[in-house]
């Protein structure tokens, strides 16, 4: 009978250490291998577009999708260039770093939920190094969270309340698109002039997180100026007839309607609010008025003859006279046959200033880029002099007042550009109140 | 008390698109036993048939104008609808203008056609499938039919306004004698009112005082008997779907210049035109159209400042409470029928 060599606490032993000496190398070696997420390893670079392809807001989606798909071609050096020939640029139209850029894109659906899903399958299973897109505030904020745990860069679309750069900022997220405060400092000056300083303004505002910051930026720049707030009334996001909501408007002494609604509510109010006689009241000796802080061109046509001569404000307009406007209109015109809209253009704008900042950089590496974009100073992009401020990572820029034309002589030129704000006029301090609670923390590339 | 007189004619008005949309809703329910959940769908496709029209009155001929650019600096194209260029540009203004009216020659036939091909195309074969596939089969249909016309018409709402001749308000304080200007109201919100209310006793009518309309009643309340008195009740509950099917399609155009159609529309009417229904009874018409009016006018008010300040948050659930305390204190419904709904 022969005894075994081997004994309980040999094996353990010896597994333990089997074990350690086959998981060692690859600790070493995912650390070599991958030193952030996602990092690029072939002939290509992937970049992720996450836009609204169904929902209310998929036409929206749909033009910021083109734009992406232009921007992509520019950097791969396909097309005219479009603004890479205004706009001084590290890229020199072979891609990335030497790296050809492909996409893919994600349907947000303009739901929280599904958009961190569909960003989530983009980043794990598609590869995505960068995300861009989107046509809501509340879509933002979920998907830049998302962004800041896994190590990605996230260039925010079109995203307007204060919060995505404020309370809920965050080191890995980027935002052009201007805010609602500044839509209310440039308004403001604008509205002043247009209809005095003695007035009294009713606001309804759409109950959720971008109708509540619009509110309380538009009062208080208005409240700035001398006009008194009559009242406050929130309506249901999923409101389509405002009559109810409107019709005490009539007997309120209000003299001026501020609509704090976006999309489809502020379509359906606004004509509502005309339909109701209220652009043909007199109150106070004074012409009642409509004002819609914040425009978009896509809605605008939906609300058609309703926002002839009503006040607003973009973050860009196509009718701008400048070389970087000039450039990206014809690129866009000339392949889609219809001009770009704002949201648009803020998502062709970010993947072209991400693709940039990593070319400066030198490297995907999300800190690396974030330390790029940081304080980074431009101009060639349609907006004049822009300025992307480390301390929350706003972009500050001049700021468009529109005016519904009263006179329009084809489908596009529905909008008129009333003023160019100066940005002087439109920056804030990054702890202003308005802003404040939020924390950018530490740059997270997922290593 | 001024603003109570104009939400409670405010709250007709809504009620009066919810009656009709219920109406439909309750007909297909009473008639065929169907769950149809498709029904908002039928409304959307109403208020897109204002827009075909639209449209159609709006096919231009185009012309090079040298003198004016287009927004990449060439040559404006100029679009003149034919129109103005057969009947002349005052007259051909008003036809185009007139555009949601005359979407009705179109609905009507549109909608009854739809109608036609949805039950004898899918319904037929859920007559005697438990509700719960009825509500599968037609909710899927909706979804189906939403995204089609999202496809061809796409996302944006598509603005329709009314006749030029009913812009503005009319102001009915005057009429009540209060001051000028304290209670107005938009003209097209009346005329929808009005119209809803000709359409309504029009299918009442129907109902009660033709042989068909007897023959469906009968129907509705033993379709085995009427069956078996050798009468085709089938051909008739065709009719029937097609009927209601006109009714929403109708309702929809004529709602175009108050809501901008889009292709989600229907979804938005299709959960309240469902509590409607209930709170006023499963195949009860009438209680279809009474709950229509008291959701319409309770909405209204709950939608005042002064009682959102009371209650925050009860314009959202109001509509919703009612329901619960109607079930509650009558669980058949405002005028619900024993026997309806009930095993």
């Amino acid at each position: 009978m022969s005894r075994s060599r081997f004994t309980r606490r040999g094996v353990l032993k010896s597994g333990a250490v089997a074990g350690a000496g086959v998981a060692l190398p690859t600790i070493f070696t995912a650390g070599s291998a991958s030193a952030f997420t996602n990092e690029p390893t072939g002939a290509t670079v992937t970049f992720g577009f996450n836009v609204p392809q169904s929902g209310p807001y998929a036409d929206e989606g749909m033009d910021e999708l083109r734009a992406q798909q232009l921007a992509v071609e520019h950097i791969n050096g396909e097309g005219d260039g479009g603004m890479l020939n205004t706009f001084k640029s590290a890229l020199d139209g072979s891609g990335v770093l030497g790296k050809k850029v492909v996409y893919v894109t994600g349907d947000t659906q303009t739901k929280s939920d599904a958009a961190r899903a569909s960003a989530k399958s983009m980043i794990e299973k598609d590869g995505a190094i960068m995300i861009n897109g989107g046509s809501s505030s509340g879509v933002a904020v979920a998907v830049q969270s998302l962004c800041q745990e896994a190590g990605i860069i996230f260039m925010a679309g079109l995203t307007h309340s204060n919060d995505t750069t404020g309370k809920d900022r965050k080191a890995n997220g980027f935002r052009h698109f201007f805010n609602a405060y500044m839509s209310g400092a440039a308004l403001a000056p604008v509205l002043a002039k247009a209809y005095g300083t003695d007035r009294r303004a009713y606001h309804l505002t759409a109950d959720y997180n971008w109708g509540w910051t619009q509110e309380e930026s538009i009062r208080a720049a208005t409240e700035a100026l001398g006009w008194e707030t009559v009242e406050t009334v929130r309506t249901p996001l999923s409101t389509t007839d405002f009559s109810s909501y409107i019709a005490p408007v009539l007997n309120s002494g209000a003299d001026v309607l501020i609509l704090n609604h976006y999309g489809g509510n502020m379509v359906n109010s606004i004509n509502q609010a005309v339909q109701f006689g209220l652009r043909d009241k007199v109150v106070n000796g004074k012409n009642f008025e409509i004002v819609v802080p914040l425009y978009s061109e896509l809605m605008a046509e939906g609300a058609g003859e309703a926002i002839k001569g009503v006040y607003g404000s973009m973050n860009w307009n196509w009718q701008l006279d400048n070389p970087g406007t000039k450039a990206f209109v014809k690129s866009f015109g000339e392949k889609y046959g219809r001009p770009p809209s704002n949201s648009a253009h803020t998502c062709y704008v970010q993947t072209l200033l991400y693709a940039d900042a990593v070319a400066r950089a030198g490297s995907f590496n999300p800190c690396a880029v974030v330390e790029a974009l940081e304080d980074f100073e431009f101009d060639g992009m349609g907006n004049g002099p822009t300025l992307y401020r480390g301390a929350d990572h706003q972009c500050f820029k001049d700021v468009l007042v529109m005016k519904g034309n009263e006179n329009p002589t084809n489908q596009f030129d529905i909008l008129e550009i009333v003023e160019l704000t100066p940005r002087a006029q439109v920056e804030y301090a990054p702890d202003h109140p308005m802003f404040a609670g939020g924390d950018l923390g530490k740059c997270n590339s997922g290593a | 008390m001024d603003d109570i007189i104009l939400q409670f004619i405010n709250g007709l008005d809504k009620g009066s698109a919810y009656a009709l949309i219920a109406l439909g809703l309750t007909l297909i329910f009473g008639t065929l036993g169907v769950v149809n959940f498709a029904h908002g769908m039928l409304f959307m496709l109403g208020a897109f048939c204002a827009v075909v029209m639209q449209r159609i009155l709006n096919i231009s001929a185009v012309t090079i104008d040298e003198t004016q650019k287009d927004f990449l600096g060439r040559p404006l194209e100029v679009k003149t609808p034919y129109a103005e260029l057969w009947f002349g540009p005052e007259i051909g203004q008003v036809i185009v203008n007139w555009s949601v009216p005359l979407s009705l020659l179109l609905a009507v036939p549109f909608m009854a056609l739809v109608g036609w091909v949805m039950e004898r195309g899918i319904i037929k074969h859920f007559y005697k499938r438990p509700h719960a596939d009825q509500i599968l089969a037609t909710f899927g249909l909706a979804i189906v039919i939403q995204e089609i016309m999202k496809e061809i018409f796409g996302a944006n709402p598509i603005p329709v306004p009314a006749p030029q001749s009913f812009a503005g308000s009319l102001d009915f304080g005057v009429l009540l004698g209060f001051d000028p200007n304290v209670i107005v109201y938009p003209y097209w919100r009346l005329i929808y009112f009005l119209f809803s209310s000709v359409i309504l006793l029009a299918v009442f009518a129907f109902l009660r005082y033709t042989t068909f309309g007897m023959v469906v009643r009968a129907g509705m309340a033993d379709r085995e008997t009427v069956g078996l008195l050798g009468i085709n009740i089938d051909r008739r509950f065709t009719i029937m779907f097609a009927i209601a099917a006109i009714v929403a399609g109708v309702a929809g155009a004529m709602y175009a210049p108050i809501n901008s159609p889009n292709y989600h529309m229907g979804m938005d009417f299709l959960v309240l035109s469902f509590v409607v229904v209930v709170v006023g009874g499963m195949g009860s018409l009438a209680g279809a159209v009474l709950a229509g009016y008291l959701l319409g006018v309770l909405e209204s008010f709950a939608s005042m400042n002064t009682v959102k300040d009371a209650l925050p948050g009860i314009d959202q659930v109001i509509i919703y409470l009612t329901a619960i305390v109607v079930l509650l204190v009558r669980p058949r419904g405002l005028l619900g029928r024993r026997g309806v709904m009930e095993d």
